[in-house]
């Protein structure tokens, strides 16, 4: 049979992200799937050479905005054990908190822009909808609403107040009744199962040896997710991983829907367990030599920063690895054996961030 | 401040990365770093049940470094990258992009390397 090679991307209409995939394709089977990155690598890991680490938070942030809590709490934590800085126990469960927001609201964009790439149009308004309750907790506790910036390198620089708890509380009951009453339809109406059921199926052992993370990982079964480290404020809280086990793009999108309802419990308990006192701890002098190595987990999955200080403001090495790089591999074997027109929903089910990615 | 590290050299890396593989790590990706004026350092960051091994390689920038990527594919992204941002090359790619994941043709910084050109692409 004729083989048909098919560009798809950079430019997509279902797709946001700006990657480029190369598919050879036989009869509307997609036989062999070859990436192509580069369209928007800013070189972020150089700038430790000129802005120091204390400005290198804001950058951290602005690796992904969606996942900017976390990028920061991720490069702090790595810091911060560098200094050997004890951050205080309440700036680490508001930590938790602004995390958990930052993941509910990623998943809800996520599974809004799942829908429509499947075209549930009415779906993904709902999904969006219901978003902007998380995006208005965080602009009236941070004073924006994605790329809030609360990290400091020993704690927070922001607190809540006892009425906006309250407030928080009430919002995230809400969150919660109304994403349990799109359940149903995410989880089991036929239009939704048809494009998502058996499509880009993962194995565990595939996941695993191709280095898959997040909800990629757990979809396919295996049970790994970084918050079971204990990492920060997460020590203080109950916390198991989501697992789904079919690997399919319904399993991806899956474990996503219900880390969402999973996220809003996390807030309440972190809420209960919040300690009275400081918000940061008192930073002084340069991260001396020394290497750091560390993880969280993203709404997209695990996320890796490796630190190499030298005794300067400056440091000598900032790695950031990704989840979305990490679930590239993964990807490549997702695709071939699919239909053409079932690319757009397998790559968008592994929550693709290019801009994380390229960094 | 990293656990656990193996230090390991251009002659045996893939065997202990291999080594890895059969003894059920993930591979969770590398990490690379100046050492010296023309050494790259490398770690081989693996993960099992959350817990950490480094695999630590230091090499001349100018010789080629045996790729991992035929035995854990997910190296070969990596792998591009570093090669993108080094100036290395890796013998054994599975898929090598020949220094453009992410850089231009008419690059002729190498990006984390100071004050080495490299020929602009034709």
């Amino acid at each position: 049979m004729a083989t048909t090679v098919i560009p798809f991307g950079p430019q997509h209409p279902v797709l946001p992200e700006p990657v480029h995939l190369t598919l050879k394709v036989e009869d509307e089977i997609v036989k062999e799937a070859i990436p192509a990155l580069g369209y928007v690598h800013r070189g972020l890991e150089k700038l430790a050479d000129i802005r120091d680490y204390h400005q290198m938070i804001q950058v951290c942030e602005r690796v992904c905005g969606i996942c900017s809590m976390i990028h920061a709490v991720c490069y702090s934590q790595a810091i911060e054990e560098l200094m050997g800085v004890e951050v205080p126990k309440r700036a680490q469960v508001l930590r938790v908190i602004w995390s958990e927001l930052h993941r509910t609201h990623s998943h809800l964009l996520w599974l809004g822009l799942f829908a429509d790439a499947f075209g549930f149009e009415s779906l993904f308004m709902q999904f969006w909808k219901i978003r902007e309750r998380i995006m208005d907790i965080n602009e009236a506790t941070t004073g924006s609403r994605v790329i809030v910036s609360v990290n400091v390198i020993g704690g927070v620089r922001a607190d809540l107040s006892p009425e906006q708890i309250r407030w928080i509380l009430s919002e995230v009951d809400i969150v919660e009744k109304e994403v349990r009453a799109l359940q149903d339809t995410i989880m089991n109406d036929y239009t939704v199962k048809a494009r998502t059921v058996g499509v880009g199926v993962l194995s565990k052992e595939n996941a695993y040896l191709l280095g898959a993370a997040g909800p990629t990982l757990r979809g396919s079964g295996v049970a790994q997710d970084m918050r079971m480290l204990g990492y920060g404020g997460y020590s203080e809280i109950d916390f198991e991983p989501v697992v789904e086990t079919s690997g399919d793009c319904w399993a991806r999108s899956t474990v996503r829907f219900r880390e969402t309802l999973q996220s809003m419990d996390l807030v309440r308990q972190a809420i209960a367990k919040l300690p009275e006192g400081e918000l940061a701890a008192k930073v002084k002098g340069n991260p001396p030599e020394g290497e750091v190595y560390t993880r969280v987990e993203q709404p997209r999955g695990e996320c890796v920063y490796y630190i190499k200080g030298n005794g300067t403001k400056h440091l000598d090495r900032l790695r950031i690895r990704t989840p979305t790089f990490a679930n590239i591999p993964p990807l490549l074997a997702m695709l071939p054996g699919c239909e053409l027109a079932d690319v757009p929903v397998i790559v968008l089910s592994i929550d693709p961030c290019i801009s994380c990615t390229e960094r | 401040m990293i656990g656990k590290v193996i230090d390991v050299t251009v002659d045996n890396v893939v065997g202990e990365v291999m080594k890895m593989k059969n003894d059920g790590h993930r591979l969770v990706t590398f990490s690379t770093y100046q050492e010296g004026e023309d050494g790259l350092g490398i770690l081989y960051h693996f993960d099992k049940e959350l817990e950490t091994t480094h695999l630590r390689m230091t090499v001349k920038r100018d010789a080629p470094i045996p790729s991992v990527s035929g035995v854990y594919f997910a190296a070969l992204l990596v792998e591009n990258e570093i090669r993108d941002q080094w100036d290395v090359k890796f013998d054994g790619l599975v898929l090598d992009f020949n220094r453009s994941l992410y850089l231009d043709p008419e690059v002729t910084q190498v990006p984390l390397v100071s004050n080495v050109k490299i020929e602009p692409k034709k």
